[in-house]
Formats: C-alpha cells, sequence, structure tokens
C-alpha cells in the first residue's frame, strides 16, 4: 500500500471554507515536532501536555465552526471536546483567573472553583468577544459593537494562555474603582441564548442573542453586582448599587 | 463501462455524486449528487446466459443510464435566512413489490419518496380521441373499438409521490427503510423520527439527545439504522465512537437503549484526537442480523450484537496515517467520513479510504486488498488491478467494467480525489462482491465506475 507521503499531508490544501484562517495560522507558530520521526516522543504515545499552538489551532478552528450560519454540529462538538482535553493538560501551567459563574447557573456559591464547565464557558465567552477585536478577521454576521473597557488593546489574541485572559490587560489593577469595569467586557448575552442551535432556535453565531451590546451592562446591572458581591465573599450587598463607585 | 458526467467546469461541482445505492437485487444503482439530481443506472440484461455454468452465475455488470429526475432543488428558510443545500445525503430503496421501483432519498431537511415506473406500452384505438388526441365528434363515431396496446420505445417514468418534510431542525444524516416495509427512520445530528411511508404531515420523535441547554452539548448522532428482521430494533451511532441499540417496544421515545456498544480506549494510543478518530461515520447490520458494522477514521469493527464490552473484529484502514493526526486535525481531514459495507453472503466487508483507494476485508480467510479506482488505470472490461499489501492476499478480481468512490476527500497538490463511499450489491451471490464508487475530479466532472470482484477459491 502506497503509504500518503509526509509532504501531501502536511499540505493545508484547498480543503474547506477556511481560506481566511490560512493567514492566521500560517502566523501562528505551529510546531512541527510531532513530526519529527527522530524526536523521541513520536515513537511513543504523544505528550500529555499540548502546546499552546495546538491550543490555538483548536480555538481558530472553534471560532470558525462557530461563526458559520449553521454549524456543522459534529465538527463543533468534536472540536469543543478536543480544546476541552487541550485546555486539561495545560491546566497546571497555566494559572487560570477565578471565573465568575454564569448569571444562568443559579446556587453556584462558589465561582472560585473554576470548574471545567465555567471555565470553558468564560473562555468562550472570551473567544466569541475577541472576535470582536481582532483587527483583520472578516465580519461575524452580527455586527459586535465596540465593548469593552477603554484601552483594551485590539488586534491578534496573544498567543497561549491570551484567550483565556478574561480580566483583559488593560484594567492590570483587580481592586481600583474599575471594579466595575472588570465585568464590562463580559458579554453576559452569551447565556441567555443557546450556543450552538441553529437559527430557529433564537441564536446566530456570535453573542447576539440578547439585545444589543451597549445595552447590555445596564440590563445586567443588578446580575453584575450579584457576581461581585459573590466573588468578594459577601452575601449581602454592601455598597449602594447603580453604576459609578 | 464509465459513465461521464457534464464535462463543464461550471456544473462540475454540482456533479459532484454525494451518495451511491444499489437495490436489493443490484440491478439498479442509485446516484445522487451535490445538485440534487439522481441518476439511475441499469444493470444490462444478461445476454449471454451459460447453461454449464449455472452453478456460478455472474454477470458482466455493465450497467446503462435507466433514469435521472432532479430530486431536490435548493430552498431558501426565509425564516432564519439560510439557504438549504439540494445535495443528496442519502438515497435508500424500498423493496420492490410490483412492477415499479421506489426510493427515498433526502437532503438535508426534507425526504421524498420517488415511484420509477417504466412505460413501454401505449394505447391506441381510443373511441373518444383520435391518434393525435383532439377529441373526436361523438356524432361522427358509427362503431365502437376496444383500445389495443401497442409497443413503445421504453419510457422510464420518475415522480415524487411522498415529501416527508418540516420534521428535521438538524441536517439529516442517515434513512433507513424497516423490514415492516410501511415504516422508515430518518436521523438528524441530535433526533431520530419514525416516519410511515402513507404518512407526510405526521412523524414520532423515537430519539432525542438535545441536552436542555446546548452549552452542555458533548456528543451527536451520526447514522442509524434498523435492523434488518426485527422491525423493532435499531441503532445509532455517536461522535464518541459509541453506538446504541433500541427497542421501539419498550417505550414511545427511546432515550433509554438497550444496549450499548464502546469499545474501551486503549491507554496506550490515546491522544488528543482520540474522540475524533473514534467518532463512527456509518453502521451497517450484517444481511444476518446477527453482527454489525463500525467505521471510524482509522479502523472497521465488526460487532457481535451479543456482545457490548468490544468489537469481534478490528481491520485497520489505514494505519499509516495514525502517526499524521495532529496534520490532519489541522487541514480538516480528520473530520471526514467514510462508509462501510457487507457482501451479499457477510463474509466479505468493504470501505473507502484516500487516493481513491479502498479496501476490502473477507472474514473467514482473514486476507485483505486494496483496490484502486482511478480513471488511468481502468478500462472498460479491464481487471482492476489489485495492490498487494504486505500482509492481505490479493482477491482474484475479474469483470471490472468500472467502480465508483464518494463523497469524502483528502486533497493532494490542488486536486481533489475522492475517497470513497461504498454500497455493495446486495444481490450478489456467493463470494461475488460488487463494488461501486464515484470518482469526481472538479475538471472534469464526475465518472462512476462499477467493478464486480470474485473471490479466489
Amino acid at each position: 500500500m502506497t503509504p500518503l507521503s509526509p509532504q501531501m499531508m502536511l499540505s493545508k490544501g484547498l480543503k474547506r471554507k477556511r481560506e481566511e484562517e490560512e493567514e492566521e495560522k500560517e502566523a501562528l507558530a505551529v510546531d512541527a515536532w510531532w513530526l519529527d520521526p527522530s524526536h523521541p516522543a513520536v515513537a511513543q504515545a504523544p505528550p500529555a501536555v499540548a502546546s499552546s499552538s495546538l491550543f490555538d489551532l483548536s480555538v481558530l478552528k472553534l471560532r470558525h465552526s462557530l461563526r458559520q450560519s449553521e454549524p456543522d454540529l459534529r465538527h463543533l462538538v468534536l472540536v469543543v471536546n478536543t480544546l476541552r482535553r487541550i485546555q486539561a493538560s495545560m491546566a497546571p501551567a497555566a494559572a487560570l483567573p477565578p471565573v465568575p459563574s454564569p448569571p444562568a447557573a443559579p446556587g453556584v456559591a462558589d465561582p472560585l472553583l473554576a470548574s471545567s464547565d465555567a471555565a470553558l464557558s468564560a473562555s468562550m465567552a472570551s473567544l466569541l468577544e475577541d472576535l470582536s477585536h481582532i483587527e483583520g478577521l472578516s465580519q461575524a454576521p452580527q455586527p459586535l459593537a465596540d465593548e469593552g473597557p477603554p484601552g483594551r488593546p485590539t488586534g491578534g489574541a496573544p498567543p497561549g494562555l491570551g484567550a483565556l485572559d478574561l480580566l483583559g490587560p488593560a484594567t492590570g489593577c483587580l481592586l481600583d474603582d474599575g471594579l466595575e469595569g472588570l465585568f464590562e467586557d463580559i458579554d453576559t448575552s452569551m447565556y441567555d441564548s443557546e450556543l450552538w442551535a441553529p437559527t430557529s432556535e433564537g441564536l446566530k453565531p456570535g453573542p447576539e442573542g440578547g439585545p444589543g451590546k451597549e445595552e447590555a451592562p445596564e440590563l445586567d446591572e443588578a446580575e453584575l453586582d450579584y457576581l461581585m458581591d459573590v466573588l468578594v465573599g459577601t452575601q449581602a450587598l454592601e455598597r449602594p448599587p447603580g453604576p459609578g463607585r | 463501462m464509465r459513465f461521464s458526467g457534464a464535462a463543464d467546469c461550471e456544473s462540475s461541482c454540482a456533479d459532484i455524486i454525494s451518495t451511491v445505492e444499489f437495490n436489493y437485487s443490484g440491478d439498479l444503482l442509485a446516484t445522487g449528487d451535490k445538485g440534487g439530481r439522481v441518476v439511475i443506472f441499469q444493470r444490462e440484461q444478461e445476454l449471454h446466459v451459460s447453461l454449464q455454468n449455472k452453478s456460478r452465475p455472474h454477470s458482466r455488470g455493465e450497467y446503462n443510464v435507466y433514469s435521472t429526475f432532479q430530486s431536490h432543488e435548493p430552498e431558501f428558510d426565509y425564516l432564519k435566512s439560510l439557504e438549504i443545500e439540494e445535495k443528496i445525503n442519502k438515497i435508500r430503496w424500498l423493496p420492490q413489490q410490483n412492477a415499479a421501483h421506489f426510493l427515498l432519498s433526502t437532503n438535508d431537511k426534507t425526504i421524498k419518496l420517488w415511484k420509477i415506473s417504466e412505460r413501454d406500452k401505449r394505447a391506441e384505438g381510443y373511441n373518444l380521441k383520435d391518434e393525435d388526441g383532439r377529441l373526436r365528434d361523438p356524432f361522427r363515431i358509427t362503431a365502437l373499438r376496444v383500445p389495443v396496446l401497442k409497443p413503445m420505445d421504453l419510457m422510464v417514468e420518475a415522480s415524487p409521490r411522498r415529501v416527508f418534510a418540516n420534521a428535521h431542525t438538524y441536517h439529516v444524516n442517515s434513512i433507513s427503510v424497516n423490514s415492516d416495509h410501511e415504516t422508515y427512520l430518518s436521523a438528524d445530528d441530535l433526533r431520530i423520527n419514525l416516519w410511515h411511508l402513507e404518512i407526510t404531515d405526521r412523524s414520532f420523535n423515537i430519539v432525542d439527545i438535545k441536552p436542555a441547554n446546548m452549552e452542555e452539548l458533548t456528543e451527536v448522532i451520526t447514522a442509524a439504522e434498523f435492523h434488518p428482521r426485527q422491525c423493532n430494533v435499531f441503532v445509532y451511532s455517536s461522535s464518541k465512537g459509541t453506538v446504541r441499540l433500541c427497542d421501539m417496544r419498550s417505550s414511545a421515545l427511546c432515550d433509554r437503549h438497550s444496549k450499548f456498544f464502546e469499545e474501551p480506549e486503549d491507554p496506550s494510543s490515546r491522544s488528543f484526537f482520540s474522540e475524533i478518530i473514534s467518532s463512527i461515520s456509518d453502521v451497517k447490520f450484517s444481511h444476518s442480523g446477527r453482527y454489525m458494522m463500525t467505521r471510524d477514521y482509522l479502523s472497521v469493527k465488526v460487532w457481535d450484537l451479543n456482545m457490548e464490552s468490544r468489537p469481534v473484529e478490528t481491520h485497520q484502514v489505514h494505519e499509516y496515517l495514525r502517526s499524521k493526526l495532529c496534520s490532519l486535525y489541522e487541514n480538516d481531514c480528520i473530520f471526514d467520513k467514510f462508509e462501510c459495507c457487507w457482501n451479499g453472503s457477510d463474509s466479505a466487508i468493504m470501505t473507502g479510504s484516500y487516493n481513491n483507494f479502498f479496501r476490502m476485508f473477507d472474514r473467514n480467510t482473514r486476507r485483505d486488498v486494496t483496490l484502486e479506482a482511478s480513471r488511468e488505470n481502468s478500462k472498460p472490461r479491464a481487471s482492476l488491478k489489485p495492490r498487494k499489501t504486505g500482509v492481505g492476499y490479493p482477491c482474484g478480481v475479474h469483470d471490472a467494467s468500472a467502480f465508483s468512490e464518494k463523497t469524502s476527500l483528502c486533497v493532494l497538490e490542488g486536486t481533489a480525489q475522492k475517497a470513497s463511499s461504498i454500497s455493495v450489491n446486495q444481490g450478489s451471490v456467493g463470494d461475488e462482491v460488487r463494488v461501486v464508487g464515484a470518482q469526481t475530479e472538479e475538471s472534469l466532472g464526475s465518472s462512476i465506475f462499477v467493478a464486480a470482484i470474485a473471490q479466489e477459491q
């Protein structure tokens, strides 16, 4: 049997509707060490920890899949599950910031237990939100308004853990009065709609399901307050609710 | 014999064959393409019946175009602002009950029942109209006559008899006719519906794996099939490499399976891609109903329905790809889907691979053979050249007319070459195996090859 030559297998090819991703992928430093037959790890089972480029690749695939008007569900769940595996293997090395549970999940008293679902949901939220920040990416079908705290850098997501950097690099300090600002860039409308259902079930790709982005912070004010309080460990509201502290 | 579709570059995309299926006798071969068209081929009637060789009948296997019709048209769903592709995903024949042939064809959303009938006679000598069809003046009629049937050139007509629509939110990946010949199932990513062939405005949902919260979705349905003999039993496969067998007598909604087939993961070959390559792309019962076969990315497995813990046979299709999984993930080839099939006597199984290869495994002799569907190498009536493998002993091949492959592709050097989805002639006798696949090249339109393969004694 004639095996396929490694050259063929590495060819990016014309496959699939991914032309716009090609430049991005080529910009990633794709480690090809797993293809090197002389590499000791290749001879046996693959390593337990994925390189960050495999993570980035999976994130790109997930983005692309979500962006379809009618996502291929099989492709989507397979990529998500693979991403979860990769994420899990990277977890010890990755200092995942504490993640607030989505407001749609009642009864979660301790969001500091970064369950993989919560972490994934949060990273998904930031992924979808990142879509609006990455320059040069073709527009998602739903216009994602400019949101997020001012000064948040635009441009491609930094490699590796950048997509998980939920708190955003711009704010820097957790405890200044930009605490409110910490949550400004969380798109909670994602949790108001079904993520992967076709549009008949109320979703289009991107966090469109609820009201427009501009309105979201105001509408979810109470929920944000609740989250904040839970995060800092208090049940009762010690500060008056309302914007601007 | 090779049949070429339109050679125009503009229509070559629509000519890509997306599904093939033999009928029960093997006399008819239906192909569906990306443009929503169905083309049916008919085996040439055997002119030379060899009386001496009655014990080993084998036909020459030449197929000619029998009927062509447009099964599905592209639709636009205004509510969701989405175009529904006309591409035919699956075709399934109904068992023949009279002179006409019936088949089900489906795109992503709508299943249609088509009747294909022959007309080779016409009536002459009507009383009330003359030969041109004009009505005759009744006062002119002086005598009555009985119309006479006269032969005419064969006309094959296809007419849609039923349209089963609006029952699937997601993309239909399978249809399967029940052994009761009255019902059939259709499966999409998350649900399976049961239909009665006579009733189009109602279907019963028998499997629903949609989670309450779509964020919890981790698994989809990839294929489903009815048991060939027990009309209450069906199986469905998943993207996680599992197969569930359900009995419709147990409850109306078959969310609880009767049997659960899953092979434990081999820890030594574990990788980040383990789940993707375990995703089952096709499941087929054996004709006997005792076994079923599953196709995942690298292998085909034969399961005994009485043993859920592991398959009784595992055949590697293209093991050399295992070390390339990361590249295959990168270029999306790892998501490709292949089909598989049994021969008439369940003694051999067959599946497709890349590079126009397809693989056949003889379950009795444990031999395997690799064959190539190649436009260059296949001449009419020439033998398919088996590729000698290191392990298997090639089966004898004769009477190869042509064969075709369908679906799924590996992109090599800018040319799309089809790997295979295969239908095996259900009517093959003894150890004869017929293979059908369709090869498509973007620039040259599509070709169909039909081959007959007999195994050496």
